[in-house]
């Protein structure tokens, strides 16, 4: 692996600290953004802003939850905004036929099958999942269309916007769903099998494959949780408004991917970590939140989340030379 | 003979495949295969088919270019807008030299500085939204005098039966593809792509090679905006959302390579073709609009795993 690893020789806990913040970089970056936005803004250190925030970037987060499985795989998943938009339109769409909780579960389903159908064609094809989930991005897209017939769907009983209105203080359902999966899956990552084998995938395809791991099993499997969080945030999302817009989620798979590899974690896979998602997507949801509390027009925040994203990679280059050095 | 016919449809089934969907709609919808229809065709590809010209150097590179749609907007909005403060043709100049900045700046940051292509060209995107919002204010902009302008004759012309757009998007796939074929620098994007350490160490400097392939491609876009500008004679600013995913999947239909090295300019043409051919004809059929995007991800997946089986002499991974 080619990222800052220190020799445990040295155990100071400033030591521990600095290696663990050179290596996590975008908490650096985030407590940087945070400050100055509280100078910037009065509003902006509040505890319900910051329960805003949490809950704004919550929706990408879990999103970002699957995609950084599957990149750590050294895949990449492009459909999750489209299965999205699929599960929102269903779990609302599906209400007036069978009822609440089972539309809701037949949305989820949705989200698993088509994730377990990318995986399954990566898997056995030999694809670039790119190519894969370029073809689902655009097709799925469709089936929403086909579904809705171009329209938005409603809610048919209000009470299904009031499901995730639960707060443990500011913090909202949807955002304490996002954190909860966020540290289940950190420790997926680092204290289970599955985790330690899809490190080993993304790191080096044809060693893992010699070790015994079955690389094609392993894929799938992070396919279709990818594609089961992306159904997670539609039908977070649908609760949220009320409706089921067939362009919801749109270019919601960049946005996805610009979190996870701000945080840190690499296209190239075999490296990367929840903290660091974590990391990135509240940096992210930080600056649109600080951003509009500053009253800068729209085109302001486009052109920083671009400038921003470049700036990551180049500082991501520089501290790993570094590191190899 | 047999042996012959197999080779055949390896190495081009996909046209087999694709010239027995043109019979099959043929012969359901008398109005597929006249001249008119076929050249109406041709018209909508050649926006969609001239970005894919650049977009092919750049995956030849084995490089991405996500940003050529957010560009597509903005030149569309720039080359429009211009048109009414400067007249036409410092409008198109003016465009064809935003485009190649544009992707100059995508090839300073991938060739030189080193950085993935996917993410530069996914934050180019970002910031060219951004940039399109801060030029336009947010509103619609208009060609003023749609009537007397011979900016039309770009989008809306004909010469000799034939519509200008087509005849300019055939004229650039026939110079691309001499260039690709027959250029030191062509030799050099398929070197960079095939095996970018053996370029290198044979003396190819591909730090320039990729520059000037994102280069191209900014330009072609340029291009492509003007075709466009000229054919709605406005802009508004979400007008090329969603191009680049159209352009990469008739590059990937075509069979041209995402890993770089392989491919070619013909390839393209018939890759967008098809994809243009698949939605007129679908409309035909009588489907809804939506039903292209499905037949589109079915296609793409089937055309790519047959080429990449043929490739490797078995279906299965």
């Amino acid at each position: 692996m080619s990222h800052v690893s220190l020799a445990p020789r040295d155990k100071s806990p400033l030591h521990a600290v600095l290696s663990w913040l050179l290596r996590n970089h975008i908490w650096v970056f985030l407590a940087l953004t945070v400050a100055v936005f509280s100078i910037a803004s009065p509003y902006f250190l509040t505890v319900n802003n910051l329960g805003n925030i949490l809950t704004q970037g919550a929706f990408i987060g879990i999103l970002a939850i699957g995609m950084t499985m599957v990149m750590i795989d050294g895949e990449i998943d492009l459909s999750v905004g489209a299965i999205l938009a699929l599960a929102s339109a269903l779990a609302i769409g599906l209400q007036e036929h069978v009822g609440t909780w089972p539309a809701i579960s037949l949305g989820l389903l949705s989200g698993a099958a088509l994730g377990f159908f990318n995986g399954t064609l990566v898997a056995l094809s030999g694809m670039h999942s790119f190519i894969v989930t370029l073809g689902a991005l655009i097709g799925i897209r469709g089936l929403v269309f086909v579904y809705t017939g171009e329209n938005a769907l409603m809610v048919p009983d209000f009470a299904y916007t009031e499901i995730p209105e639960v707060y443990l203080g500011p913090v909202s359902l949807t955002a304490m769903i996002f954190l909860g999966l966020a540290l289940l899956f950190q420790w997926v990552l680092s204290s289970t099998r599955h985790g330690r084998e899809t490190y080993a995938v993304g790191d080096n395809i044809e060693a893992a494959h010699d070790a015994g791991i079955d690389v094609k099993r392993h894929k799938i499997i992070n396919f279709t949780l990818c594609g089961t969080l992306a159904a997670v945030c539609g039908i977070l999302l649908s609760m949220r408004l009320g409706t089921a817009e067939p362009n919801a989620g749109k270019i919601w798979e960049l946005w996805t991917i610009i979190a996870v590899v701000l945080g840190g974690t690499r296209l190239q896979g075999g490296f990367g970590s929840m903290w660091m998602t974590i990391g990135g997507v509240l940096t992210l949801a930080v600056l649109r939140n600080g951003l509009r509390l500053l009253n800068t027009p729209n085109y302001v925040e486009l052109m920083v989340m671009g400038a921003v994203l470049v700036l990551a990679l180049v500082l991501d280059k520089i501290l790993n030379r570094r590191g190899e050095s | 003979m047999d042996s012959r016919i197999r080779s055949l449809m390896r190495r081009h089934g996909l046209v087999v495949a694709f010239l027995v969907f043109l019979a099959g709609v043929a012969v359901n919808a008398e109005a597929f295969l006249t001249p008119g229809n076929i050249l109406d065709v041709l018209r909508q590809v050649s926006i969609t088919g001239m970005m894919a010209l650049g977009v092919t150097f750049v995956v030849l590179t084995g490089r991405l270019d996500l940003s050529v749609g957010s560009l597509l907007t903005l030149l569309t909005v720039i080359v429009v807008d211009q048109h009414n403060v400067a007249g036409p043709f410092p409008a198109i100049v003016m465009t064809l030299l935003a485009g190649l900045c544009i992707g100059a700046v995508n090839g300073l940051l991938v060739g030189f500085v080193g950085l993935n292509a996917l993410i530069v060209t996914l934050a180019m995107l970002s910031f060219l939204q951004g940039l399109v919002l801060f030029y336009s204010g947010g509103s619609n902009v208009n060609v003023e005098n749609p009537q007397e302008t011979w900016f039309a004759i770009f989008g809306r012309g004909e010469f000799l039966g034939l519509p200008v757009p087509v005849i300019l998007f055939l004229t650039g796939a026939v110079i691309a593809g001499l260039a690709l074929q027959f250029t030191t620098f062509g030799r050099r994007v398929y070197g960079v792509g095939g095996n970018e350490t053996a370029s290198i160490f044979s003396g190819i400097d591909a730090r320039w090679t990729v520059f000037w392939a994102y280069a191209i491609s900014g330009f072609t876009t340029g291009m492509a905006a003007v075709i466009m500008g000229s054919r709605v004679m406005g802009a508004q600013n979400t007008i090329g959302q969603g191009y680049e995913l159209t352009v990469l999947a008739g590059v990937i239909l075509g069979g041209t390579s995402l890993m770089g090295g392989s491919g070619s300019i013909w390839r393209t043409v018939i890759g967008i073709s098809m994809l243009g051919f698949i939605q007129n004809g679908l409309l035909l059929l009588g489907f809804a609009y939506y039903v292209q995007w499905l037949v589109t991800w079915a296609v793409i997946i089937v055309a790519v795993w047959i080429d990449l089986g043929a490739k490797r002499g078995r279906i299965f991974a």
